[in-house]
C-alpha cells in the first residue's frame, strides 16, 4: 500500500507500532552455538516451561506482549499473535502465497452458507498478476480449479521426501505440485535470486524472499514521499464535523506521551483485530458504537484457518544419503482436490496440504523424542539418533472456516493495555464444519503417510499452529521458517517425561482462560487464532447495513477512512490470506490515488 | 573475526541493502563465512559459574557418558556440553536445584555401593548405576530421582551436544549456506523411493 502510494507520488507517514527493523539485526545466517542460550532462550527458559529463542532477533512477536493483553470469554479460547516491528509479520511468515479460486469469492451461492464478497476473481487478478510480478513468486502452471495459476517464477526442484509425498498422493488420486512460495528464484528489483539457505524466517540478508519490510517499505522510503514514524501506538482516530477522519491519536512510546497527527486520509493496517479495536475504541457522540460501524458488524465474523498436522517416521528415509535439504522452506504442496466433489462430503469446504520434512538444523529439542523413546545413553542412544535423523514427514492441513456468529471481538469493558487503552475480548467456536474437515485430513494424512511405509504414532496428529515463538527443528515442518507452524515431528513430544520437564512453550502463552471441555468425539483442531491466519473483522460489502466497508475496503461513512489489512475479507478460503492482502491493498491504493485525484476524499 | 567486526559487516550490509535494496551474493557469502570464524575464535577454559568444583566434574563426567568419544570422533566433552548446562543453571533456580540435588543423588547412590562418591567409584561401578537410571522400566522408590535427573541430564546435553559445532558435524547437517543452484538429490530420491516402493 505504502509503496504503491508513494510510487504515485503520494506522501505516506507509516505509522509503526513497534520498532524500526534493521537488517543487521537478522540471524540469517547464525548457528546455535553463536547465540550464549543456544535457542533454549533467557536463562534457559524453554527447559522450564517458557518459549524458544534463535528465531529472529528484532522485535518478534507473540501471543504475550508485555503490557499489552487482550482477554478471551469464559469458555472460549483464543490466541492472538502480534508482531510490533516494521513490517510485522511478514518479516517471518511462511511465505505459502495462493491466489483465491473463483469460487472463493462466491462461497454463499455455492454452498449456502456464509457470505459472498462484492467483488470477483476477475476484480482482484489483475493485482494477484502485478504482486506476484513485483514480489516474485516460486510455481508451476496446472490448471487446478482450486488453485489458479498465476505469473510464477521458476520452482527449485523437490526433496526426496516430497517425492515420496507426491508419489504417496498419486496413488490416492490426489496431485501434489510445486510450492507456491514468496521467493524469488530469479533476479527482480535489485533483489538477486534465492541462495537457498533456508533461513528464510530469520531474515533474509539478500531480500530474495519477501518481507513488506526490505521488499516494499526500504525502497517506498527511498522515493522520498515516505516519513517512518516508529513506536507509535494508534489510540483512536478523531473525526471533524463533516464526520471525516481529521487525525490519529497516538502513544509516543519512546516517552508514553499522547500526540496527535493530522491526516487527509488514513489507511489501516494493522492486522485485522487491532485495526477493528481502533475503529471501535473511536467512539465519539457522533460514532457512540465506533467509528464505521453503524452496521454493528465490526469485529464480527473473525475467522482463522481450521489446523491439524500430522507427522510420522518414515523408515525409507532412515540411512538414506544426507544432502543440503534447505532449500527455500517447503518445496511441495497439495491443492484442494475435491473442489467439484462436496456433495459426496459431509463438510463443505476445502484444505490444502503443506508438506515438511528433510534434514533440518539441529536446535533445542530436536531430538527429544527419539531420546525419550530409546532411552539409555552412550553410542546406542546416538545411533538411533542418527538412525531418525531426517526420517520425520510433516502434513500440516489449512482449511477454510465458515464464519459464524459465535466468533468475534470486541472491547472489553473493564481491562485496559499500559498505556490506558481499552483491548480486545474474544468469543470463539469452532463449528460441525470445521470439525468433520479435520477428520477428513485425520483419514487422508494417515493414508498419505502409511502408503509410503511411515509409522504415525499412537494418538497420531494434533491441531496445528501455536501462535507463539517457533523453536529451531529437525525441520518436519512445514514451511520450516514459519512461526504459524508447529515443529510436527514426532521428536517434539516429551512423553513420560518427569514434572517440569521441558516444554516448547505452547501452554505457556494463552492468557488465564479454561481450556475448553474435552470431548472425546472431538477431533484435534487448531486452536482459534493459533494459525496466525485472523481475517474478517471488518468486512467489505455493498449493504452498508451489513458491513462496514465497501468494495474498496472504504468505509461506507467516512470516505477518506480505508482498511488495507485482512479485516475486509468476507470468507477466510484455504489460501493463506497474504497474498490476497497484498492484492486487496494494492487495488485500494490505485482507488484512493483516484480519489483523491478526483477531490472526493 | 571479533563478534563486534561481525556485526560491523553485517550492518554494513543491511545499511548497503536499505540504501540500493540489493547486495550481491558475493557478501552473501561473506557472512557466512565470517559467522564461521567468529565461532572458531571463541573457545579457552570454562570456569564453572553455579555449580561447585565437585558438582562440575561429576555433571561433565556423567555427559561423557551420554555422547562419550565415539571412533575417535569427539563427544559431549569436546563440545562443552557440561559448560553450557553451567551457564543455563547460573541463570535459572529450577535448574540449579535439579543440578545440585542430582550429583548429590548420584554421590548418595554411590556411597550405598561402596564407593566414596561418584567420580572415585570404578567405570564398571558407575555404568551399573547409570544402567539403572537410564531407563523408566526401572521405576521405584528408591531410583525415581536418579530416574528424574538423568532424564534431565540426557535431554540437555543431547541439545548442548547437537547445537555445538561438534555434533553439527557428526549428525551430518549440510544446510544453512549459500548456493548458487538447489541441486535435485538424485541419489537421495532414487534411495528413498526404492525403499519405500513407490519407485
Amino acid at each position: 500500500m505504502t509503496k504503491v502510494l508513494a510510487d504515485m507520488g503520494i506522501s505516506v507517514l507509516l505509522m509503526e507500532a513497534g520498532p524500526m527493523i534493521t537488517p543487521a539485526d537478522f540471524k540469517e545466517h547464525m548457528w546455535p552455538y553463536q547465540v550464549p542460550h543456544r535457542g533454549a532462550g533467557a536463562k534457559g527458559q524453554a527447559y522450564t516451561g517458557g518459549p524458544t529463542g534463535f528465531t529472529y532477533s528484532a522485535t518478534f512477536g507473540g501471543a504475550q506482549l508485555e503490557g499489552e493483553p487482550y482477554t478471551v470469554a469464559p469458555g472460549d479460547d483464543f490466541r492472538w499473535f502480534r508482531s510490533r516491528v516494521l513490517g510485522g509479520r511478514t518479516n517471518h511468515y511462511g511465505r505459502v502465497t495462493l491466489r483465491m479460486a473463483e469460487y472463493d469469492f462466491k462461497p454463499h451461492t455455492t454452498d449456502g452458507l456464509g457470505f459472498d464478497w462484492p467483488i470477483s476473481y476477475a476484480d482482484l487478478a489483475p493485482y494477484y498478476d502485478k504482486a506476484e510480478e513485483f514480489i516474485g513468486v516460486t510455481g508451476s502452471r496446472e490448471g487446478i480449479r482450486s488453485a489458479p495459476d498465476g505469473i510464477f517464477c521458476p520452482p527449485a526442484p523437490m526433496k526426496a521426501h516430497d517425492v515420496l509425498v507426491q508419489r504417496s498422493c498419486a496413488k490416492l488420486g490426489i496431485r501434489a505440485v510445486a510450492a507456491r512460495q514468496a521467493v524469488t528464484t530469479t533476479a527482480r528489483n535489485g533483489r538477486p535470486a534465492c541462495h537457498y539457505c533456508g533461513q528464510c524466517g530469520r531474515g533474509c540478508v539478500t531480500a530474495s524472499n519477501y518481507a513488506a519490510s526490505y521488499v516494499q517499505i526500504f525502497p517506498a522510503i527511498r522515493t522520498g514521499k515516505v516519513k517512518v514514524l516508529a513506536n507509535s501506538m494508534a489510540r483512536e482516530l478523531i473525526t471533524d464535523a463533516s464526520g471525516k477522519v481529521s487525525a490519529v491519536s497516538y502513544i509516543d512510546k519512546t516517552d508514553g506521551s499522547q500526540k496527535q497527527v493530522r491526516c487527509r486520509t488514513v489507511v489501516l493496517a494493522a492486522s485485522a483485530c487491532e485495526s477493528a479495536r481502533l475503529l471501535l475504541n473511536s467512539k465519539s457522540s457522533r460514532h457512540p458504537q465506533g467509528l464505521a460501524n453503524s452496521s454493528g458488524k465490526v469485529g464480527r465474523y473473525l475467522m482463522d484457518t481450521v489446523g491439524y498436522s500430522m507427522s510420522a517416521m518414515v523408515p525409507a528415509l532412515s540411512g538414506m544419503p544426507h544432502y543440503n535439504s534447505d532449500g527455500y522452506g517447503s518445496h511441495v504442496y497439495v491443492p484442494w482436490w475435491l473442489s467439484d466433489n462436496h456433495k459426496t462430503l459431509n463438510f463443505p469446504r476445502g484444505y490444502h496440504i503443506e508438506v515438511g520434512g528433510g534434514y533440518g538444523m539441529p536446535g533445542i529439542g530436536s531430538f527429544v523424542g527419539v531420546v525419550n523413546r530409546t532411552e539409555g545413553y552412550g553410542v546406542r542412544m546416538k545411533q538411533a539418533i542418527r538412525d531418525e535423523y531426517g526420517t520425520s514427514i510433516g502434513l500440516s492441513g489449512r482449511g477454510e472456516m465458515i464464519p459464524n456468529e459465535q466468533s468475534y471481538c470486541e472491547i472489553d469493558p473493564e481491562v485496559k493495555d499500559r498505556w490506558g487503552i481499552p483491548v480486545l475480548r474474544f468469543h470463539w467456536a469452532w463449528s460441525d464444519h470445521e470439525l468433520n474437515q479435520v477428520r477428513h485430513m485425520q483419514q487422508t494424512f494417515r493414508a498419505i503417510l502409511e502408503g509410503m511405509g511411515g509409522q504415525v504414532p499412537t494418538g497420531g496428529g494434533r491441531g496445528g499452529g501455536r501462535g507463539t515463538a517457533q523453536t529451531t527443528g529437525m525441520g518436519a515442518t512445514p514451511g520450516q521458517q514459519a512461526p504459524q507452524t508447529g515443529q510436527a515431528g514426532p521428536q517434539t513430544g516429551l512423553p513420560n517425561a518427569p514434572a517440569g520437564q521441558p516444554t516448547t512453550g505452547a501452554s505457556a502463552q494463552r492468557p488465564g482462560n479454561p481450556p475448553a471441555v474435552a470431548d472425546a468425539n472431538r477431533p484435534p483442531i487448531s486452536t482459534g487464532g493459533a494459525i496466525i491466519h485472523e481475517v474478517g473483522t471488518v468486512r467489505m460489502g455493498d449493504d452498508p447495513r451489513t458491513s462496514p466497508l465497501n468494495k474498496f475496503s472504504q468505509a461506507h461513512e467516512v470516505k477518506n477512512l480505508f482498511v488495507a489489512d485482512a479485516a475486509p475479507f468476507v470468507s477466510n478460503a484455504d489460501k493463506n490470506p497474504t497474498h490476497t492482502i497484498i492484492a486487496l491493498a494494492w487495488r485500494t491504493a490505485e482507488y484512493l490515488a483516484e480519489e483523491m485525484r478526483k477531490g472526493n476524499v | 573475526m571479533s563478534d563486534i567486526s561481525r556485526r560491523d559487516l553485517l550492518r554494513r550490509i543491511g545499511l548497503t541493502l536499505m540504501a540500493t535494496g540489493a547486495i550481491d551474493r558475493v557478501s552473501a557469502q561473506e557472512v557466512h563465512h565470517i559467522t564461521l570464524a567468529t565461532q572458531a575464535a571463541a573457545g579457552g577454559a570454562y570456569t564453572p559459574k553455579a555449580l561447585n568444583d565437585h558438582e562440575y566434574r561429576t555433571l561433565e563426567k556423567l555427559t561423557d557418558f551420554i555422547i562419550p568419544v565415539e571412533n575417535g570422533k569427539p563427544g559431549a566433552v569436546a563440545a562443552g556440553a557440561a559448560a553450557w548446562i553451567d551457564m543455563l543453571v547460573s541463570e535459572n533456580a529450577q535448574l540449579k536445584t535439579v543440578y545440585t540435588t542430582g550429583t548429590a543423588w548420584l554421590d548418595a547412590a554411590m556411597k550405598k555401593r561402596g564407593a566414596e562418591d561418584f567420580l572415585s567409584a570404578s567405570a564398571e561401578n558407575q555404568t551399573a548405576l547409570l544402567d539403572q537410571i537410564a531407563y523408566r522400566r526401572n521405576s521405584s522408590l528408591e531410583l525415581d530421582p536418579g530416574i528424574q535427573f538423568f532424564t534431565w541430564a540426557r535431554r540437555m546435553t543431547v541439545d548442548a551436544f547437537y547445537t555445538s559445532e561438534i555434533g553439527i558435524a557428526d549428525i551430518d547437517y549440510r544446510g544453512n549456506r549459500p548456493q548458487m543452484t538447489y541441486p535435485e538429490p538424485t541419489e537421495a530420491i532414487a534411495y528413498a523411493l526404492k525403499r519405500s516402493g513407490l519407485a
